[in-house]
């Protein structure tokens, strides 16, 4: 594919081509790699399988709707429309938002859009993402993400995961590998980039080294689930934000996850509503605070979100994170807190919404 | 340089095990038996002394110590026989509970240990106290202090060698920026001290030597009885001397009337497997008289041949 892409960009350069002076054979170079067109079949086939093989071509192209491309689709329709670029380019020209004619009126080609050249390559690059990602050791994955989301500016949603699901020593062994990596430490880079009010909390997130028992103080989480909604309630008046407010970030970033769990429990007990839902104004704190209380349930709604019509670049490639990272650990907890939150199996939901080796390797991932 | 002598053919470890023993039982101690196979002891076999102890005689040989002797002699003993990531993990809980501002013992394990080092205090203190050391120090310690010391002890610096020239300069600027307009606690100061390299931070204090003069510790001296400031100022000696910085701190438990049998306890017994040897040469050079001499002028009976026996005297 990576041949087909960098083929484009030299079309006008009959380089590879064999004598290419007449334009229906400069069109042909270019359309293997593209899409094929329905609509010359179209004119022989009765319309109910027009509109379909249109459906199922457009679907493999992943031109809408889903993530991941459709293998064997396109690679059925690569034979079909052999020798047939009339049919190609008719498809070409009703295949609109992807080829404009319009655009490339002036060179008599129906120009193909460099965003949808993006969005293949990315949708391309799923599965591959998904094999490296899985191949990598759990630590240089972590490693990198946060380096990713560190180095391209991203909200800073990657950070606050590594530092809250993965166990005490995973998060060290995480640094470690940033540092073999990038030769800076991970704490250094997020102090230094990240430059907004949420800079003190994730320095404290990313630094924490948790105890990992399971015995809890119970007047310790009263105490301090009373300081939490003290903090709360004093954050609009309140010179800094609460994201800032120091006692939020010790107790965050400082306490253990058996001990954060009771203390968000009684918070619950004493206020009526979870801590998540007052914290709405400050989406950095909120994510830690789901991250801390149940990872399963916070995982389930970021695969959820990837599979929403209006998923960004960052939810999608979300989906893959996610089920790579969490495959060895609680995916059997997670399955049930998505079946719990949203009424289907985890991995009819995925099968639903991928397409092709994608689809296949998040399934087995995911497992039964 | 340590100075702890260890004797050319050590004896196995079962016999250690079985003097140690003898020593404890009876009427009275052999003190001396304790220190002259303890003394001379490195850590692994220390180690394996207390290993072996345990399984011959079904009881800690700490808790042996601590049943047999007391006071300052009790304390020398304990600290020097346990792991360093144990003894750092002692003293940080001693320095988390019953922290005050004047109190040091945080800073010198942040800023003088590497980074494995102070790693395994941390898990040795998840080990022993069943809570992580951050969390101690973030509920003992208040305000400004708290902001400093509790990133301090939480980072773990990368430990290779690569410094970013540019980098320096443009720290060191914003640290005399940020001390020229007095806001010592700014984030930005806490930043830099809590997450970079020792090596970059060395290249940013050898920056701002350069660019502005004088020495960092310099432009921190606005008001001599600040302890907070005082707690920067021993950060960064910390950092770029730690055997001055050590010196200074024996020469402070000994001088005067009464000797602080705590902080100089600390210095020996933390040091002397690392660097002690370096710290002696430059009491001797700072004071004109050898540690040793110091020491067994200020201290006495058992407590001071535990010393004297760390501080490498036959």
């Amino acid at each position: 594919m990576q041949q087909f892409l960098t083929q484009t960009g030299s079309n006008s350069s009959a380089a590879t081509s064999p004598p290419a002076s007449p334009q229906p054979r400069l069109r042909q170079q270019q359309a293997p790699r593209k899409e094929r067109d329905p609509q010359n079949k179209e004119k022989e086939a009765p319309p109910a399988a027009m509109a379909d093989e249109h459906q199922d071509l457009t679907r493999a192209f992943a031109g809408l709707g889903g993530l991941g491309v459709d293998e064997t689709a396109l690679v059925s329709a690569l034979g079909r429309w052999r020798r047939q670029p009339e049919k190609r380019a008719q498809f070409r020209r009703g295949f609109l938002g992807f080829f404009s004619a319009s655009a490339g009126a002036v060179a008599g080609i129906e120009r193909c859009e460099d965003e949808y050249l993006l969005h293949l390559q990315a949708e391309f690059a799923r599965f591959k993402d998904a094999a490296v990602l899985w191949a990598m050791h759990p630590w240089e994955r972590d490693a990198r993400w946060a380096h990713h989301v560190l180095h391209k500016a991203h909200p800073p949603q990657v950070l606050v995961e590594v530092a809250c699901t993965r166990a005490a020593d995973d998060l060290l062994g995480a640094r470690r590998a940033y540092q073999a990596l990038y030769h800076r430490s991970l704490e250094e880079d997020v102090a230094y980039r990240v430059r907004d009010a949420n800079a003190s909390l994730l320095v404290g997130l990313v630094s924490a080294y948790r105890y990992e028992g399971a015995c809890v103080s119970e007047d310790l989480a009263t105490e301090e689930a009373k300081a939490l909604a003290a903090a709360v309630r004093s954050a609009p008046a309140a010179a800094t934000k609460l994201v800032q407010n120091e006692q939020v970030v010790r107790v965050l970033a400082t306490r253990s996850k058996p001990q954060l769990r009771a203390t968000f429990r009684i918070y619950m007990e004493l206020h009526g509503k979870p801590l998540e839902e007052d914290l709405a104004a400050e989406p950095c704190l909120r994510e830690a605070v789901k991250c801390l209380d149940s990872p399963p349930k916070y995982f389930s709604e970021v695969i959820s979100r990837a599979f929403s019509d209006d998923a960004d670049r960052q939810a999608k490639a979300a989906l893959t994170r996610v089920l790579v990272s969490r495959a060895d650990t609680d995916m059997e907890d997670i399955k049930d807190a998505y079946a719990r939150q949203y009424g289907a199996k985890l991995a009819d939901a995925v099968a639903k919404n991928t397409h092709g080796h994608y689809k296949d390797a998040l399934l087995a991932i995911i497992g039964k | 340089m340590a100075t702890l002598k260890v004797p050319a053919t050590v004896p196995p470890v079962a016999d250690d095990c079985e003097q140690l023993r003898k020593a404890f039982q009876g009427w009275g101690t052999n003190e001396a038996l304790i220190i002259s196979i303890l003394g001379h002891r490195d850590a692994a076999q220390r180690r394996a002394i207390r290993r072996a102890y345990a399984e011959a005689h079904g009881e800690e040989l700490l808790r042996s110590i601590t049943d047999e002797i007391s006071g300052d002699f009790e304390r020398a003993v304990i600290l020097w026989t346990l792991d360093p990531a144990e003894r750092d993990a002692v003293l940080a809980n001693e320095a988390a509970r019953k922290w005050q501002p004047g109190n040091r013992v945080l800073v010198e394990i942040a800023c003088t240990r590497t980074s494995a080092q102070i790693f395994a205090a941390r898990q040795a203190y998840h080990e022993r106290f069943k809570r992580s050391l951050e969390e101690d120090i973030a509920a003992h310690v208040t305000g400004d202090f708290r902001k400093l010391l509790v990133p301090l002890v939480s980072t773990y610096r990368y430990d290779g060698p690569e410094v970013n020239t540019r980098l320096a300069h443009s720290e060191a600027k914003l640290l005399h920026e940020k001390i020229h307009h007095k806001v010592y606690s700014d984030d930005e100061i806490i930043r830099i001290l809590t997450t970079r390299s020792k090596p970059q931070l060395l290249a940013t204090f050898n920056h701002y030597n350069d660019a502005f003069g004088h020495r960092i510790n310099k432009d921190l001296k606005a008001d001599p009885k600040d302890e907070y400031l005082k707690t920067l100022r021993a950060i960064i000696r910390c950092f770029s001397c730690p055997d001055r910085y050590f010196e200074k701190v024996a020469r402070q438990a000994i001088a005067g009337l009464g000797t602080d049998e705590n902080a100089l306890t600390r210095v020996i017994t933390t040091r002397a497997e690392v660097d002690l040897k370096l710290i002696k040469e430059v009491y001797q050079k700072r004071n004109s008289v050898p540690l040793e001499r110091a020491v067994a002028g200020d201290t006495s009976g058992d407590y001071e041949s535990m010393l004297l026996a760390l501080l490498g005297q036959e």
